[in-house]
């Protein structure tokens, strides 16, 4: 396999930093530790992970400290690993770029398939291209184009934003605030409605189901997430 | 009642009162007569035989029917309410049962002359009064009224028909009616009517017509209440305009002036000035003027102008009290112009020429000013016997002192005069004299000095002039300098005294602003609210001069004595309902007020801008009849402050409360954080191993499969001790921890205890130190080991991965003492206590090594059970921290339990097999 990726683990708790190591190890990733927000900051700069998975309540500085000093000078995915379970930790960390959020405790197997997700999203290319496929989704952007499953589908002006701004983001939760500022301006960051309206038209047109979604995946509370999927899982 | 200020808007008032009842308030039909005998109360009976017909739950109040036939016929049928019986100086008099009215509720009440005064002892001293109750009670009211009674047109009465009225509706009650119905009489009709003997009983006919049934006078009195009639349906006409935005030629920021002064006429003033304001339909104020000279004689308003003010107040106006040195007329020129005067009403006093010549009177003095239109209203001439108002208090007793020492002083002057005269001309003598007269006007005041000045003159004549010792005077000279001697003594005497008056004015002044200003400093340092009532009751007393209570509301709403000075907690009956009633009105009830007067005590409402706080009690000891103006104004002024006071200190208790509740908010949400941290973290370990254990147990190692296994184990240890934590800590918390005594080989549960923090963690970071001879103690081995495996688990936690834990133990003079030291960070001798508490973790919230924080807590609990104390120190070199267990242990038993001890010794020690040994 070509993905001998290195993996950071953040955590204060040794019996969880073994059993993760383990786990991951036996999952074809390279493991690297760390004990403290520090600790982190420093083997980031010099193990240069393919993603982190982070705890939030770390001895020395808060995890979601070590998120913002982390997006200072590095994009690598961000995995946050939590007991914090409210909503606000969740937005927070995400809006402050984390890519995703696991709340303690968690299936091993759930965690792994988020990592392969934003592993392959990154691997994928930079999300700036003017063609992009996720799954059976293909987006044309300057032609504002959209095809699902090579049919084409007729999409509004801001229903294709966002689409593409998922799009760019694909695997990632992006939350309801920055799809809003991105999409509608800052001045509507507490229009959620807006979101809820125009995400019901975009799954309706792609012949997304919502009870069980292809593409778009609600975070109840959080964001969306448009799904990467996992037809390439080894 | 219905006035525009500023403009043509309907006012709120006037919308208020078209809506009538909608506000909850009765209303108020008045039907008004020129006379007795004109039939008010038949009408009004036929009114109420009407309303009942309609269906309207009417109950009679009161009816006096003066035995009259036809009235009492209209009675029939009429639900009355039995009149209470109230004895009074030995006699049985009968009232309105106000209170049994209220309580029946009825649609209308009739109330028979409403001018009626209340035996003394009644709720109110007025049936006005009551009926003002009545209405606010929702009930509407029916009564009547003479003309003669209304309180503006009293001394108009007294002029035509020479009688005084001392029962008098105040004008404001008229104001309240919705309606007026003029019960008209033409004076022929009612003399006959009399004659007939239908208004009287026959033998008191004479006598009545021969003093008031006069013609004349029965047509000026008719007059008058048409008069009255028609101004009331020119308001409301006025009222109907103006609600309706009909412009007109509105009179606006028009004021009337009253400037009252202390004398008899004041109150005559007072009707006059009601009048004119009413006619013109603008608000009115009533103005006292006090000048150093009321200081320095009595302290404050005379009581005839305090008389005057208070009735001005029940007549609607707004009363100001001010002080001036001695101008009385620019002071209220001043005063004028500030407030858009316009006309200014004065009385006027006959006085001597020549008192006028030397000092106009003040109506001349503001006739100078321009810009004013001046009434000047004459004194009139009440008859001597006629007069009502108590005469004058008697002049105060002459303090003959003064004389005296004048006299003394005088005398020492004339001594001193003799070398002077001597040695130097003879006009300098009157210095030593006008020296003398000075210092008598200082100390002894105006009239002294002029007693002075006399005497001086005398002694000046009779020793110091030719021909000596007579009181003629041969030379023109010295005539001349007696004389001046004369004229300047007296004026020197009077400017003197005069700054006497002036610096004991100030100082009144200077000694009220510093009562109130140290009391608004007192009150304002009380914290609470005990602070509070203190410093109120203490001052008051202190200020006003007599017993202070303060009474706050209780849980059901009911006011109760909070607080006396002197201590007082008892109320009488009387005193009580007077409470009860300022409480629920929002009123002053009780001595020196309009309602329950023959209370001992004046309940003064503590209100604040939107709510009654309280109440402040006030007693004299010496009961002085009434309260004057200024007691009155600090009484308030003292209220106000103690209410403000009592709001800020229950708004402090209210915030604390506050505080209380959200600390305990704060800690139960930091028990739910903490709990549901700790339990679920090491949950993630044991799922997470189970997972990767089920899911990829081909790719793993047999090691790493192992480590799994550890892992999993270990954390389901660790969440069992959690939970053993949370357990215990609900049980201390029920008192249900119940020690489990036995004998016990310490070294054994200290090694249960290693073993279960943890074999793989504990591996070879333990260091123990006990004495191989450690003797066996009675305790509870289950909890004790719970408390050194929390106090291990925390020592491991803190001391990081390469650190060592040490455990020593030894026993010396009956106390079993374990040391538990790590190598951690240690805990800043600060926090040493705190770390006890529940829930007490230090650092942030979820960073630092997990544990509950019920640990420690649980600990002390056990610990104390056991007799025995936990302390944290320094670690040992500085370093890390030490816990140190004390437990004070029984000897061993004796040979006689030796049995016994044997077997405890090798037996585990295990709950159930509890009841070996005995203590």
């Amino acid at each position: 396999m070509d993905r001998q990726q290195t993996l950071l683990i953040v955590d204060d708790d040794i019996a969880i930093r073994r059993f993760l190591r383990i786990t991951l190890e036996a999952n074809g990733y390279r493991v690297c530790e760390a004990e403290t927000g520090r600790g982190a900051l420093e083997a980031v700069a010099r193990e240069q992970p393919g993603a982190v998975l982070l705890d939030l309540g770390l001895p020395d500085i808060d995890g979601q400290r070590v998120i913002g000093d982390l997006r200072q000078w590095s994009d690598v995915p961000i995995v946050v690993l939590s007991v914090r379970g409210a909503e606000a930790d969740k937005v927070a960390a995400l809006d402050g770029g984390a890519h995703d959020y696991v709340t303690k405790p968690f299936a091993t197997n759930e965690l792994l398939a988020r990592i392969r997700a934003l592993l392959r999203a990154r691997r994928d290319g930079p999300n700036a291209s003017t063609q992009i496929a996720v799954g059976g989704l293909e987006i044309d952007v300057p032609e504002r184009r959209v095809l699902v499953d090579g049919q084409e589908v007729k999409l509004t002006r801001k229903e294709f934003d966002l689409l593409h701004y998922l799009a760019g983001n694909a695997g990632r939760i992006v939350t309801h605030q920055q799809l809003l500022g991105e999409l509608w301006g800052k001045a509507h960051l507490d229009a959620t409605h807006y979101l809820r309206v125009h995400v019901g038209h975009l799954r309706k047109k792609l012949g997304d189901n919502p009870l069980q979604p292809r593409f778009i995946q609600n975070e109840p509370g959080i964001g969306y997430r448009l799904q990467v999927p996992a037809e390439d899982t080894s | 009642m219905a006035r525009r200020d500023e403009d043509d808007r309907p006012s709120p008032e006037s919308l208020l009162r078209e809506a009538g009842e909608t506000d909850g308030r009765g209303r108020l039909k008045i039907f008004l007569g020129a006379y007795p005998g004109v039939g008010k109360t038949y009408g009004m009976l036929q009114a109420a035989q009407e309303r009942r017909r309609e269906g309207l739950d009417v109950v009679v109040g009161v009816v006096e029917t003066h035995g009259r036939l036809e009235t009492e016929a209209l009675l029939r049928g009429l639900e009355q309410i039995p009149r209470r019986r109230i004895s009074y100086r030995g006699r049985v008099l009968q009232e309105m049962d106000t209170e049994a009215l209220i309580w029946r509720k009825p649609a209308l009440a009739i109330v028979d002359e409403l001018a009626h005064s209340n035996v003394p002892g009644s709720r109110h001293e007025k049936r006005w009064q009551d009926v003002e109750e009545l209405l606010d009670a929702g009930t509407d009211v029916y009564t009547t009224l003479n003309i003669q009674h209304l309180e503006s047109l009293n001394d108009i009465v007294q002029r035509i028909a020479g009688v005084q009225v001392s029962e008098t509706v105040p004008n404001h009650v008229l104001d309240l009616a919705n309606e007026i119905e003029l019960v008209d009489l033409p004076p022929d009709d009612l003399l006959q009517r009399l004659r007939e003997g239908k208004v009287y009983a026959p033998r008191q006919v004479e006598q009545a017509s021969r003093n008031f049934f006069n013609k004349g006078n029965l047509t000026a009195l008719r007059e008058l209440a048409m008069r009255v009639a028609s101004e009331r349906i020119d308001a409301q006409l006025l009222d109907h305009m103006s609600r309706h935005a009909v412009p007109g030629p509105w009179p606006t920021r028009d004021r009337v002036l009253l400037a009252i002064d202390d004398s008899t006429m004041a109150k005559q003033l007072v009707r006059a000035a009601r009048r004119m304001a009413e006619r013109q339909r603008v608000p009115w104020i009533a103005v006292h003027v006090t000048t150093a000279q009321d200081y320095g004689g009595r302290g404050g308003t005379g009581e005839s102008a305090d008389e005057a003010l208070r009735l001005a107040e029940t007549l609607g106006a707004e009363v100001v009290t001010l002080y001036t040195e001695s101008n009385v007329a620019d002071e209220l020129l001043a005063f004028a112009r500030k407030r858009n005067v316009t006309r200014i009403v004065v009385g006027h006093r006959q006085r001597e020429r020549w008192r006028v010549w030397l000092r106009p009177d003040l109506a001349r003095r503001l006739l100078d000013a321009a810009g004013f239109e001046v009434v000047v209203i004459g004194a009139q001439q009440t008859k001597p016997g006629r007069r009502q108002l108590p005469a004058r208090p008697a002049s105060r007793p002459v303090d003959w002192r003064g004389y005296l020492m004048a006299a003394c002083v005088l005398a020492v002057a004339g001594a001193l005069a003799w070398p002077v005269y001597m040695y130097l001309p003879l006009p300098n003598v009157s210095l030593v004299f006008t020296l003398g007269v000075l210092i008598v006007a200082i100390r002894y005041g105006l009239w002294p000095s002029v007693f002075a000045s006399v005497l001086g003159f005398l002694i000046y004549n009779f020793f110091y002039t030719v021909p000596y010792y007579t009181f003629t005077v041969f030379r023109q000279d010295e005539l001349f300098t007696i004389l001046f001697f004369l004229i300047v003594s007296v004026l020197v005497g009077n400017l003197a005294a005069r700054l006497r008056r002036q610096m004991q004015a100030m100082q009144v002044a200077v000694q009220r602003t510093n009562t109130l200003l140290e009391f608004s400093r007192k009150i304002a340092a009380a914290a609470s609210l005990d602070d509070v009532l203190w410093a109120a009751g203490y001052h008051v007393a202190s200020t006003m001069g007599g017993r202070v209570l303060v009474l706050l509301p209780d849980a059901d709403g009911r006011v109760e004595v909070a607080a006396g000075y002197p201590p007082e907690d008892q109320l009488d009956l009387k005193d009580r309902s007077a409470a009860e009633w300022a409480w629920e009105k929002g009123r002053p009830a009780g001595r020196y007020s309009d309602t329950l007067p023959s209370a001992d005590w004046l309940f003064v409402p503590l209100k604040s801008k939107d709510k009654m706080l309280g109440l402040l009690g006030v007693a004299f000891d010496d009961h002085q009849s009434r309260l004057t103006l200024d007691e009155r104004k600090l009484l308030n002024a003292l209220a106000d402050q103690i209410a403000v006071a009592l709001e800020r200190s229950q708004m402090a208790a209210s915030i604390e409360e506050a505080r209380l509740i959200s600390e305990s908010e704060q800690l139960r949400s930091a028990l739910l954080s903490s709990v549901s941290h700790d339990l679920r973290t090491p949950l993630v370990s044991i799922i997470g191993s189970a997972t990767s254990l089920k899911a990829y147990r081909s790719q793993l190692s047999e090691r790493d499969q192992s480590e799994l296994l550890r892992t999993i184990l270990e954390q389901g240890q660790r969440l069992s001790r959690f939970v053993e934590n949370l357990l215990n800590t609900v049980r201390m918390s029920h008192g249900g921890l119940r020690l489990q005594r036995h004998w016990a080989d310490l070294s054994e549960i200290i090694g249960r205890a290693a073993e279960n923090v943890g074999s793989g963690r504990a591996a070879g970071r333990l260091s123990f130190d006990l004495p191989e001879d450690l003797p066996a103690v009675r305790l509870d081995p289950v909890l004790m080991e719970q408390v050194l495996i929390n106090l291990l688990d925390n020592a491991l936690k803190y001391t990081g991965e390469s650190g060592v834990v040490g455990i020593a133990a030894r026993q010396t003079n009956g106390v079993l003492e374990i040391a538990i030291s790590d190598q951690g960070p240690g805990i800043p001798p600060g926090e040493r206590d705190r770390v006890f508490d529940q829930f007490v973790r230090l650092g942030s919230d979820d960073g630092r090594p997990a544990g509950t924080g019920l640990g420690l807590s649980i600990c002390r609990g056990i610990l104390q059970a056991h007799g025995g104390t936990i302390a944290v120190e320094g670690g040992p070199g500085g370093r890390g921290t030490t816990v140190r267990v004390r437990i004070p242990v029984d000897p061993m038993p004796d040979p006689a339990a030796e049995s016994s001890g044997q077997e405890q010794g090798t037996d585990m020690p295990a709950a159930s097999t509890g009841g070996t040994g005995h203590g």
